[in-house]
């Protein structure tokens, strides 16, 4: 599935990703690699959805405010609820999971008076309950997802 | 919110460069000009925002599903409150562990305080994982449950626009 260059390139570089003004370029002397060999590579696991983006993954509580909410919707309800979750650009996340609690979503705001009026607004549309679950601490260590 | 040290051309930066860098010799040239700096300043600048804890991470960001890890669990347990802080740095240390929040309960309806995301190739694996940490972590004695995902509606980074005020929204 994965050439052991990807491999290699997928576990070093999702951390340790040079920043500089030619990280490819640095990249490729680390590797012993050209450039272009490089820019091949990871333009080729772009192609196959491998990765997502090359960049900055911010730290979403320093930034503003953001929480991850449960909803319990009836199953026929599913999707229409989902949609309308979807709408809203300050959901980046909306997930179904087998729990009663079956719609899971993130909502990431300006403000915390923000995230409860959109809530609210939720409630109000769909009648349903939800759980508002926001970070209280992130035991998080930079470690790397294993390929 | 923490948002004295970021100035406006901050703001413009990380709303640049949200999307991820292009795939050329100089990624930060066009960004470069755009906020009328240097490409040195402005990976000086991430450098800070960095070190300052503004970006948790920089580099490759992957899609786990499409690596083949198709499944994932979120697991969440009751811990008593004097442990949770323990407990969780010690679940965070585990590699197939992504994500370990604490978050408060809402009761009666949701008793748990404890969340943390188990990554495998299938359900029987997530298991496997979690069966091997009640055990050798001494776990069994907490009440958990894990909630498979089972369709993905979106899934995308966090958003930034800008106001006209030339304030961030996160969004």
């Amino acid at each position: 599935m994965l050439s052991p260059l990807e491999r290699q390139i997928l576990n070093q570089y999702q951390h340790h990703f040079p920043l500089s003004t030619t990280p490819y370029a640095d990249m490729a002397k680390a590797l012993k690699l050209s450039e272009a060999s490089v820019i091949h590579c990871l333009r080729g696991l772009m192609r196959k959805g491998v990765i997502s983006r090359i960049g900055p993954v911010f730290q979403a509580k320093k930034m503003g405010a953001s929480t991850l909410v449960a909803m319990a919707v009836p199953t026929e309800r599913l999707e229409t609820v989902a949609a309308l979750i979807n709408s809203y650009e300050e959901v980046n996340h909306n997930y179904e999971r087998n729990h009663q609690f079956n719609l899971w979503f993130v909502v990431i705001a300006q403000t915390w008076a923000d995230i409860i009026q959109l809530l609210a607004e939720i409630e109000t549309i769909t009648q349903l309950p939800l759980l508002n679950l926001p970070m209280e601490t992130d035991y998080y260590i930079d470690l790397g997802f294993p390929i | 919110m923490t948002m004295d040290t970021i100035d406006t051309i901050d703001q413009e930066l990380i709303y640049a460069i949200q999307d991820g860098l292009p795939l050329v010799s100089h990624p930060y040239q066009t960004i470069a000009t755009q906020l009328g700096l240097t490409e040195q300043q402005v990976v000086t600048r991430l450098n800070r925002l960095k070190q300052q804890g503004f970006i948790k991470r920089f580099g490759i960001v992957v899609h786990h599903k499409e690596l083949g890890y198709k499944a994932n669990g979120m697991v969440v347990w009751d811990i008593p409150d004097q442990q949770v802080d323990n407990i969780g740095q010690m679940l965070a240390n585990f590699p197939y562990i992504t994500l370990c929040y604490r978050r408060p309960r809402r009761l009666p309806l949701w008793p748990y305080n404890l969340f943390c995301m188990i990554h495998g190739k299938n359900q029987a694996q997530v298991l496997n994982y979690l069966e091997q940490l009640k055990q050798q972590e001494n776990l069994s004695q907490f009440h958990c449950q894990i909630l498979f995902s089972q369709r993905r509606f979106k899934q995308r980074g966090a958003r930034f626009s800008l106001k006209k005020t030339n304030e961030m929204q996160y969004v």
